[in-house]
């Protein structure tokens, strides 16, 4: 038995099978969401050097983590969206944009919840923070070149150069903690010298990320289904016999 | 486990104001973006279903 995955690439095809999957990936987030928040605050020891203010980290980290995730994956959609002059690909560009913008403010504001008990500021206009603002500022920069095109094809293609070209800054976020002298701490999980964390504080942390993952293509499809929606002229969504009788006898 | 008390809990060592703001705010993001795209799709759908109905030849992308 094989698959014809091919076929999913036209909208209305993956229209329907994306209904079928959003609901799963959605309880599967809310499932691990709530064993990760139980974990985070009930099985997590005391940090011995930021005491309780450490807990930030079962936001933070999955937040920032899916920021930049989520901005690779978008270029990586636009990529294919340039090669194959593919809709889909544009239209998932277009859907992970404003979720991926969330999550980087997200990641800004628990940054500065993190950053005034542990270093007395806000805001510092390091390295790490500087890049992962600027982050925000491609996402909006990718959503407002999107809408200030009215050619819906122009859009695509305009908005997913700007999205590939931004993607450098992803790995000078995640190594500016290494490559400057920064006052955000260095990476507490690394695949080198592995993890220097309890390990209930990382399950939980990666517990949070794989949750915040789920979450994220579950909310991610069902943008793309609106998106399908409002730009392809066949009513793929609807579910009532009787308008899609009626809207064959108009046509 | 680590708390005596609800209170204790609450205050979060201290930096109850810090931790319970991240949480409750990256909740309320969640919460508000599902709710956006529900008002969406039904608009969407509502908006897309007028089209095909109405007959109208209108600009069709």
């Amino acid at each position: 038995m094989s698959v014809n995955w091919s076929r999913y690439s036209a909208p209305m095809a993956f229209y329907p099978l994306a209904g079928r999957l959003i609901p799963w990936f959605a309880c599967v987030a809310v499932v691990l969401m709530g064993v990760g928040l139980y974990m985070g605050f009930f099985v997590a020891p005391t940090d011995f050097q930021q005491g309780e203010a450490y807990r930030i980290i079962f936001v933070h980290v999955p937040a920032a983590w899916m920021s930049m995730f989520l901005y690779v994956v978008m270029a990586v959609w636009a990529g294919i969206g340039l090669g194959l002059n593919a809709r889909l690909s544009f239209m998932m560009a277009q859907a992970i944009a404003p979720t991926g913008a969330m999550f980087t403010f997200l990641a800004l504001l628990t940054g500065a919840m993190w950053g005034k008990p542990t270093w007395g500021a806000w805001w510092v206009w390091d390295a790490r923070l500087t890049s992962e603002l600027i982050l925000l500022f491609q996402y909006a920069g990718v959503m407002l070149l999107r809408t200030s095109i009215d050619d819906m094809r122009r859009a695509d293609r305009s908005s997913a150069v700007f999205a590939l070209v931004g993607v450098v800054n992803v790995p000078i976020i995640y190594f500016s903690v290494q490559w400057w002298n920064t006052l955000h701490q260095g990476a507490s999980v690394s695949m080198s010298t592995g993890s220097k964390m309890a390990a209930t504080m990382l399950t939980a942390m990666l517990l949070m990320t794989l949750a915040f993952w789920l979450y994220s293509v579950a909310v991610v499809l069902s943008r793309v289904r609106c998106i399908i929606v409002e730009r392809e002229s066949l009513p793929v969504w609807e579910e009532e016999p009787a308008v899609i009788q009626k809207v064959a006898e108009v046509r | 486990m680590q708390w005596g008390s609800v209170s204790e809990f609450f205050a979060m060592g201290g930096y109850g104001l810090y931790v319970w703001t991240s949480f409750v705010v990256t909740t309320l993001c969640m919460v508000w973006e599902v709710l956006a795209l529900w008002r969406r799709r039904t608009a969407a759908r509502a908006e897309h279903r007028a089209m095909l109905l109405g007959g109208s030849n209108e600009t069709e992308a």
